[in-house]
């Protein structure tokens, strides 16, 4: 039902360029928007309104719907229903391309990309600037990103490969490239999930320059204090709908809590004493040539290792090598005290590991499987299987089971892991590793994006598990996380352990202290 | 501003509709073939003035005729789906059909490949040629899961080599004079039954085995199928080997068809192979593919070139009609596929 009154992309452009766009309140406004999937109602008459120089923040649980409604304003969905104005003139984006040249940026969940190209080529991509000849000017283009890079204070080679970058430092080139649009609108889908908190720290002072210059920012988190320190406004989503918006400094945590789930969640990190048994995993100066040297640590039955450092640090490598991912070029592993040598994930799976790693969509997902698909694969190895032949209605009846534990949302188990929300998929790739009953449980980042209430939820497994006598090995970037969780906590920094600290004497000052050595 | 809606608080429970499994993707494929064939089927009455279905011999022919491919597709298919291509069929199929029929000569020919070995019973030539095929796909596995080069390049290069191999073997000269026992496979309705068992068999393989599960996940995403703790390496050995054997297979079944077996034999078999799989809706990104769309697809192009048959259309005019149908077919699934996903 096209708007009468709908500008078409073009003349927005051009009614931005001549600068005579009424002033209005609002940069953005949506109203009453619906957008339905088959078999899910994703969002259910929404509305949200966004102010000049303001930051914008966007709560609600897995699922809730935040992600959608962002892609609507970035023209990758068109809503069902509903209106969408862009300072205050109604507008019906056709494509991601649309958005950006009405001036609305996104940065998106999941990492967007091109990885065998250059940190300046995916920057400027379809921007490119050319030569005499028509041909792309290389030498321009890295000056651009150094500007860019230099501006925003981001020390990264634009000549580098993407695929040579760690997880954080590529969200940081995704927010470059976002910022580089020099967009009136920026969306910011859990950008913070993979940073750790000097990063976080970085992005924020980048974020509030841009408030400064009147953009007005969507800011979408699960992590409550990013809420307090960074934004003006909040709004909440539940279950496709929305609830409300408030000054950030009118609500309590509480509060938002509670308008997200609907009921009181107490305890966040509901950590038990457990006994401590034995030694399960020792490792004695394993080493990647380059990546990390003389990495010694041993977890024990019942125990938390915490490993904390800043990005570059190490930490997801060590777990890699440990895992097989990438063998060892030094060093020993050993389990309950027999040296193992541990070639390949095939080997660390035998030997009771599992790995939750932190890119999900790279290492993690099967986008075009289904959940029970994605959740049933790992522990296919050992289990369900008689003479090749899977027993489907038992490793069903499993992974239900799981999906009902971690309250997975998602239609049925039939649904392609694609089109379930960031948080969802975390919770089937956990789900993937819980059901293969590890002993040794290694855990990168497993609450990225995940809503306050589930991440309570798997802390309580994880720590049950631990209560089971699986020794646990959890990299976080989240301090609270890591402080709560943890019986003991490593500390990296660049590629060597700098410390280790005891659950009861580690506090923030402490890790960062050994962390930023 | 503080606007909250408490309105609707009451019914918030989830929003959800509880839908069954996905409808099977092939129910379009079949449309499209059932599509194919009315419009053969009105053409037929308007120009030709008889049936192009009721005609049990027709369908007959037209089936025997793609059976070949289809048990080269079966191979194909699952190759597809771990994100692979296979172009070494059609040559295996040459190849192993020259030297298959090389041991199942009868002492009555005078002009016998190895005149001392004549007269074998049956499974000696069937155990060579399935050996033959399953040790192309055996090189073509290991060099891609070991040496990291692109399918494309290690099938291409076995495809060139293959056809090599059969021209070279009897320096150009046919193998004729084979055994009753030999053709035997070749004969009445015999090839289209060990397509359809082919087929069967990969059928439930790739739906209710291990193995099939773990085909699919390399193709929907290698890495995350390696941390699971797949052991991708061997696993995409075994994929090849199994189109080689399958290869092999079709070999045999060509040999014994023509009663002779030449060095031409099976050329561009493999491209009508991968038409039929990416008709029946495997997806070259890997991850998608079923043998029942794959079965549909060797069925649809059969009809189409029993039709043209049919219909006397001039062979020229086919080649670029079949051309064409191919595209239709994979355009439509294509956006089909991207409109379900917005
Ligand atoms: N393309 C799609 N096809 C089908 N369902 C979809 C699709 N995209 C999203 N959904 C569904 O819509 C709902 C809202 O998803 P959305 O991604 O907006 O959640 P979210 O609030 O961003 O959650 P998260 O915090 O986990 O990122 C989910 O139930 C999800 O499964
Ligand atoms: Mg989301």
């Amino acid at each position: 039902m096209p708007n009468p009154a709908t500008v078409s992309p073009p003349t927005m452009a051009a009614v931005r360029a001549s600068g005579a766009v009424p002033n209005a309140e609002y940069l953005l406004t949506v109203e009453n928007v619906r957008k339905e999937f088959p078999g899910v109602l994703a969002l259910d008459d929404v509305s949200l309104r966004l102010r000049r120089g303001t930051i914008h923040a966007l709560m609600g649980e897995n699922g809730a719907g935040k992600s959608t409604l962002m892609k609507i304003l970035a023209g990758i969905y068109t809503p069902d229903r509903g209106e969408v104005r862009l300072k205050g003139v109604p507008i019906r984006l056709q494509s991601p391309l649309d958005a950006l040249e009405n001036g609305i940026a996104m940065i998106h969940q999941e990492l967007n990309l091109m990885p065998f190209m250059t940190v300046a080529e995916n920057i400027w991509i379809r921007r490119e600037p050319l030569n005499g000849f028509g041909l792309v000017d290389h030498r321009r283009m890295r000056r651009m990103t150094a500007d860019l890079f230099k501006r925003l204070n981001i020390g990264i080679d634009p000549e580098s490969q993407v695929r040579d970058l760690s997880v954080a430092n590529r969200q940081m080139v995704e927010i470059a490239k976002a910022v580089s649009y020099e967009s009136d609108v920026l969306i910011m889908d859990e950008p913070t999930s993979a940073l750790t908190e000097r990063e976080v720290a970085h992005l924020f002072e980048i974020i509030r320059d841009l408030r400064s210059q009147g953009i007005g920012i969507v800011y979408i988190t699960h992590k409550m204090n990013e809420l307090f320190e960074i934004a003006d406004e909040v709004s909440v989503f539940r279950d496709g709908r929305y609830i409300g918006t408030h000054k950030s400094s009118d609500v309590t945590r509480e509060d938002i809590i509670r308008m997200m789930v609907g009921r009181e969640i107490t305890q966040m990190f509901p950590k038990e004493t457990v006994l401590i048994g034995e030694t399960v995993l020792s490792v004695k100066n394993l080493s990647l040539n380059g990546i990390f040297t003389d990495v010694s640590f041993e977890v024990r039955a019942g125990e938390i290792l915490g490993i904390a450092g800043l990005v570059g640090s190490g930490r997801s490598n060590v777990a890699e090598t440990i895992f097989g991912v990438t063998p060892a070029t030094g060093g020993s592993i050993e389990i309950r005290g027999r040296p193992v040598r541990i070639d390949s994930p095939t080997t660390a799976i035998r030997e009771g590991m599992a790995f939750i790693t932190e890119d999900r969509k790279e290492t993690g997902c099967l986008l075009i499987l289904d959940v029970l698909e994605n959740m049933q694969i790992a522990v296919l190895q050992d289990r369900f299987v008689r003479g090749g032949f899977v027993s489907e209605r038992e490793v069903s009846a499993a992974c239900e089971t799981m999906a009902d534990k971690l309250r997975v949302k998602t239609p049925n188990l039939y649904e392609r892991v694609e089109n379930l929300s960031g948080g969802n998929q975390q919770k089937v790739l956990i789900g993937r590793w819980l059901l293969t009953k590890p002993r040794i449980l290694i855990l990168d980042e497993p609450t990225r994006g995940i809503d306050v209430g589930a991440k309570a939820e798997i802390h309580r497994l994880v720590s049950v598990l631990a209560k089971d006598g699986v020794a646990v090995i959890m990299i976080s970037s989240e301090m609270p996380e890591v402080l709560g969780m943890s019986d003991r906590i490593m500390v990296m920094h660049e590629g060597r352990v700098t410390g280790f600290l005891d659950h009861a004497e580690a506090d923030q000052v402490k890790v960062m202290e050994l962390a930023a050595r | 501003m503080t606007t909250e809606h408490t309105a609707n608080q009451a019914s918030l429970a989830p929003v959800q509709v509880k839908t069954k499994r996905r409808l099977p993707s092939e129910i379009n494929i079949l449309l499209v073939l059932i599509g194919i064939a009315i419009v053969y089927e009105i053409l037929g009455w308007m120009f030709v003035g008889q049936s192009f279905l009721m005609n049990q011999q027709r369908l007959t022919i037209m089936i025997l005729q793609v059976s070949v491919i289809g048990i080269i597709a079966v191979g194909v298919t699952q190759v597809i789906i771990t994100g692979g291509i296979d172009l070494s069929s059609g040559s295996v199929v040459g190849m192993t059909a020259m030297i298959a029929a090389s041991f199942a000569q009868s002492a009555a020919w005078t002009r016998a490949v190895y005149p001392s070995l004549t007269d074998l019973p049956f499974i000696v030539p069937m155990l060579v040629g399935l050996g033959i095929g399953l040790l192309a796909g055996l090189i073509n596995g290991w060099l891609i899961a070991y040496t990291r080069i692109p399918p494309f390049i290690a099938t291409l290069g076995m495809m060139v080599s293959a056809r090599g191999v059969s021209k070279w073997y009897t320096k150009g000269q046919p193998v004729s004079g084979l055994t009753d026992d030999f053709t035997f496979i070749g004969t009445g309705i015999w090839p289209v039954v060990v397509f359809l068992t082919v087929a069967a068999i990969f059928h439930v393989a790739l739906r209710y085995t291990r193995y099939g599960k773990f085909t699919y996940a390399i193709g929907a995403n290698v890495q995350a199928a390696r941390v699971s703790g797949i052991n991708v390496e061997r696993h995409l050995i075994k994929v090849y080997a199994i189109a080689g054997l399958l290869a092999g297979l079709a070999g045999i079944v060509t040999a014994a068809r023509a009663q002779t077996a030449q060095a031409g034999m099976g050329v561009m078999y493999e491209l009508d192979a991968i038409a039929a799989a990416v008709i029946g809706g495997a997806s070259l990104a890997g991850g998608v593919g079923r043998i029942t769309g794959t079965v549909i697809g060797t069925i649809i192009l059969g009809v189409m070139t029993s039709g043209f048959t049919f219909l006397r259309v001039d062979a020229y005019y086919q080649e670029i009609v079949k051309g064409m149908i191919i595209i239709a077919a994979v355009v439509v699934d294509v956006y089909r596929q991207k409109k379900r996903k917005t």
